[in-house]
């Protein structure tokens, strides 16, 4: 049940190592010293080196210190690094204590009581606590409900008898990270069901004579090109943060990209290890934020102001306000500043709000434009 | 300039040994790194040629690598794995099959009439393409494995609006195009598969000079190319030329090959006249100038050199039309998942779950569901039938079959007349109405297009798409003036029509215009003809029963317009009595009604 926990399970079935190998062709010699040869999964392009794309690197940190947010949803180009950035996240993060043997992944400081493992331990004994990464997992394109929300461990129960649950995509991802790439293409009936445990932080399940609730608490990264289709307006509400990339123009940064991208492509390992001093540098700048982050004051005056900009610019509802002052507060943090001020609001408002606005679908001022707009108003130029 | 003018007449002369030397080319270089390079789209009609292109693509190829076929409409547990159904059974636990995007790894696969594949399938094979991770999370299996496979994608699309998605295309490193000519060629000899290999023993150690990046993503700048994939495809291109020539270090000549085959065919436009070069490239070079500025003084500068090549094999249709290419590029961008198949039956689909049925031929068993459904009465069964050899004792109540999303998708086609006695009668306000439909169009998740005619014919603004933003972009920038050329605008909005039907959409069509036809469909002069070639045509739609909604924007009512909307079937809505409210009332009217009358 450990295997939960790990943001992949490779090959959980040993039916299927044998099977895999039995079918597939065999591997001519010449692919074993030639460019063909399977690579072992690469470690992931390391998030500093990335190009510019300052908003969408600081969203993605500010989710990281505070997961409370919401979410990050990267809209943009192709081939701008939005997948790429998500993926190197996870190297970033730091570990987190879990109670030992709970299959969901529960925090040993306050275990659930609605886990099925956790809630039946006894009262005021101290639970095993063990260390784990941070778990981001990938939720493919063409994934089925069975996969995502976890359901009847159908070899368990065909082999022994046993009704056993074997959890899915969304108990992996409690604490973690949930990545959708393509998200506008994903079938609505996920949407649904992520929607639904978005919202209430548990997955319940009742299929096939199984009966049962786990916590799913994550972070959503959503990531997808707006040409191929909108978002519903449900999911985009989940997201706390909404950033716009796109293709650098400048030549000067255009070249750095490529150039870059073809140093790891030649040589990974010699890339992280160029890189490893940044990618130290940034992950202490998360911790920092993390611990820093109960002890940053929030003055009554931020706090209005950011009332003052959600009220121009007419947002619904007031999870616009709390996630903006929550990321405003997020962002104090990885600065190393101990009190929110008016510069971080305006560093975070168009991220925060931009897909909040009471849409017009066909308002051609694009929503940056009029967040812009309401800071010069509500703050002056 | 000079050096300008003389690489243009070296790249005339490769041009001239044929456009086939160029496809065998790109064979090979795609054999060194077929990883790298991600592969190509290869368009044309399927005729010998590209067959035997193919066949000699493989030849260079280690024997054996995996090189799959991957059908059109494949489903999700054949491309990404599931449940292996036989096996399953006979061994009474899952056993699971991979997929075939899996078995593809270290080779290629190959994507047949790939500009009608879904967008969602090319969003599964990108994904792979983007990490090397295959990631599979469904019907029992969860697993992420590294994996790598080129791709050659077959498109054979007709018209210049049948085309491969970008969101593919831009993932691969080359496109060539074959004209449909049947003639056995020799092939040529060289390289072998032993040079191949050699080549690719020699490609990690290729070098390249310090400002080939610099040059080529001037060079794509210059071009109009946004993408930055362009400029590392090229880098590789370079690189692997370099390695078959048997070389360990880029020269000017690769790079140039790679300008001409990667980034020339992605050109959105010409670079700015040399002129103009003059001025803007000493702030590009301010940096690498310090190092090399001697070598660049007396040798022509790789990023001339560069760009030169790219502009020589700049395709003549570009030079030509480019006004009309910008438009293309947006309506191919616009296409993704246009061109997909759109399927309707209980057998095809996007499945969305399972539900217990009887089983009967022509549905699909969802195997898992089945099983799960069946596992907790395993026990129970076995003791009531010992003797029963099954190993899985699976009943009729049991059975679940899998649902498919039925594709009730709407269309809503804006027939738009932006003539110059429309634009007189409020062309404006007939934008507004069509900004309300759209909106409309938005809370129901419809697909829009725009057809706009005037002067002398009709022109697709905008393809189906689910983006209002870019129909509203589309609509925004339409100029109104000319004459009306009505017939040819209904001519237009029939055949868009037709084509969405054939993709198992429910068109409807709505038609804004004051009436006033005086071009005919050769775009010559003539109420008369004008009128009576408009209402032949709106015949056509009744014929075919299309709901269609005809909203008459004069200032007072035309009798010929009620005449046509009764001639195409359509709903008859005159402007001056429509509100927003009553419009769309109308238009979700006409969408549950087809062919009712005015």
């Amino acid at each position: 049940m450990d295997g939960a926990l790990s943001s992949f399970r490779p090959a959980i079935r040993a039916g299927q190592d044998g099977q895999a190998s039995r079918r597939t062709a065999p591997r001519p010699a010449s692919e074993t010293g030639g460019r063909l040869a399977a690579v072992p999964t690469r470690s992931a392009y390391p998030f500093s080196a990335i190009v510019g794309q300052q908003e969408m690197k600081r969203a993605l940190m500010i989710a990281a210190v505070d997961p409370s947010i919401g979410g990050v949803l990267v809209f943009g180009d192709r081939g701008t690094g939005k997948s790429t950035a998500v993926r190197s996240l996870a190297a970033l993060l730091p570990e987190m204590a879990v109670v030992a043997g709970c299959p969901f992944a529960c925090d040993p400081a306050a275990p659930q009581v609605s886990c099925s493992h956790c809630g039946n331990l006894a009262k005021g004994k101290k639970p095993e606590k063990r260390m784990v990464p941070v778990p981001v997992v990938d939720l493919p394109l063409g994934t089925t409900e069975d996969r995502l929300a976890g359901a009847l461990d159908i070899e368990r129960a065909l082999a022994q008898g046993v009704k056993a649950f074997e959890p899915g995509l969304l108990a992996a991802a409690h604490r973690g990270f949930l990545y959708i790439d393509e998200v506008n293409l994903l079938e609505d009936h996920l949407v649904d069901l992520l929607l639904d445990v978005a919202a209430s932080g548990e997955n319940v399940v009742e299929r096939e004579g199984i009966s049962l609730r786990h916590p799913a608490r994550f972070v959503l990264i959503g990531s997808g090109n707006p040409e191929e289709g909108e978002l519903r307006p449900q999911l985009l509400d989940r997201f706390g943060l909404s950033v716009e990339v796109s293709t650098p123009t400048d030549l000067a940064s255009r070249v750095e990209v490529v150039c870059r991208r073809d140093a790891y492509d030649r040589d990974a390992p010699g890339f992280m290890k160029h890189w490893a001093k940044d990618e130290a540098r940034t992950r202490e700048t998360i911790l920092a934020g993390r611990k820093r982050l109960s002890s940053v004051t929030l003055p009554l005056g931020t706090i209005e102001q950011a009332a003052t900009l959600c009220m121009a610019l007419g947002t619904d509802g007031l999870r616009g306000e709390l996630t903006l002052v929550r990321a405003a507060r997020a962002l104090a943090a990885l600065e190393g500043d101990l009190e929110v001020g008016t510069a971080h609001l305006r560093s975070v408002a168009a991220s925060a709000l931009r897909h909040r606005l009471r849409r017009n679908p066909l308002d051609e001022t694009v929503a940056t434009t009029r967040v812009e707009k309401a800071l010069e108003d509500v703050f002056g130029p | 300039m000079s050096v300008l003018a003389a690489r243009s007449a070296d790249a005339k002369r490769a041009e001239d040994t044929g456009a086939e030397s160029v496809s065998f080319q790109v064979a090979a270089l795609l054999a060194v790194d077929p990883v790298g390079l991600a592969g190509l789209v290869l368009r044309g009609p399927a005729d010998p040629r590209r067959d035997e292109w193919l066949d000699s693509f493989r030849k260079l190829l280690p024997t054996g690598v995996p090189w799959r076929r991957v059908p059109l409409g494949i489903a999700d547990s054949r491309l990404l794995g599931g449940l292996d159904l036989a096996a399953s059974l006979s061994a009474g636990r899952p056993i699971a099959q991979p997929g075939l995007l899996a078995e593809a790894d270290g080779g290629m696969i190959i994507l047949p009439m790939a500009e009608r594949v879904e967008s969602q399938m090319i969003a599964r094979i990108a994904a792979v393409l983007d990490s090397g991770v295959l990631c599979v999370a469904r019907e029992g299996i969860t697993m992420a494995r590294a994996t790598r496979f080129g791709v050659v994608a077959l498109d054979e699309g007709a018209s210049e609006e049948e085309q491969v998605t970008e969101a593919l295309s831009d993932r691969l490193a080359f496109q060539l195009s074959f004209e449909p000519i049947g003639l056995k060629r020799a092939l040529p000899s060289r390289p072998t598969r032993a040079e191949i290999e050699a080549a690719r023993r020699r490609l990690s150690q290729v070098q390249v000079p310090a400002d080939l990046p610099q040059a080529f993503c001037a060079a794509a700048l210059a071009l109009g190319i946004l993408s930055l994939r362009a400029p590392v495809f090229a880098l590789r291109c370079a690189r692997a030329a370099a390695a078959l020539a048997g070389r360990t270090q880029v020269t000017g000549e690769d790079a140039a090959l790679a300008a001409q085959l990667i980034l020339a065919p992605r050109a959105r436009q010409l670079p700015e006249a040399p002129a103009q070069e003059q001025e803007q490239p000493p702030e590009q070079q301010q940096e690498p100038s310090n190092s090399d500025t001697e070598q660049q003084q007396d040798q022509p500068s790789l990023e001339d050199l560069v760009l030169a090549a790219a502009q020589a094999s700049l395709p003549a249709g570009l030079l030509a039309g480019l006004g009309v290419a910008a438009r293309q590029m947006a309506r191919q961008a616009a296409a993704s998942g246009r061109s997909g198949m759109m399927r309707r039956s209980a057998q095809r689909g996007r499945p969305i779950g399972a539900r217990p049925a009887a089983w009967r031929a022509g549905l699909r068993l969802a195997l898992v569901e089945t099983l799960r459904v069946a596992a907790p009465w395993q026990e129970y069964r076995r003791r009531e039938k010992p003797h029963h050899a099954a190993l899985v004792h699976i009943r009729r109540e049991d059975v679940r079959i899998r649902r498919y999303k039925q594709n009730s998708e709407t269309t809503t086609i804006f027939l738009v007349d932006a003539s110059g006695s429309a634009a007189l009668h409020r062309l404006a306000e007939a934008k507004g109405a069509v900004e309300l439909l759209l909106a409309d169009c938005y809370v129901r998740r419809d697909r829009v297009a725009v057809i706009a005619f005037r002067g002398r014919g009709a022109e697709v603004l905008l393809e189906p798409t689910h983006s209002l933003v870019r129909a509203k972009r589309s609509l925004a920038a339409l100029p109104g003036g000319g004459g009306t050329p009505l017939a040819a605008g209904i001519a237009a909005g029939y055949a868009m029509a037709e084509a969405s039907r054939k993709r198992g959409q429910t068109p409807v069509i709505v038609a804004l215009t004051d009436g006033r036809a005086n071009v005919t469909r050769d775009g010559m002069g003539g109420r008369a003809t004008a009128e009576s070639e408009a209402l032949d045509t709106a015949r056509l739609f009744k014929a075919s029963g299309f709901a269609a909604l005809l909203i008459d924007t004069a200032p007072r009512p035309q009798p010929f317009s009620r005449d046509l909307a009764s001639a195409m079937g359509a709903r008859y809505v005159p402007l001056p009595f429509a509100d927003a409210a009553r419009m769309s009332a109308a238009v979700r009217h006409a969408a549950r009604a087809p062919a009712s009358g005015p």
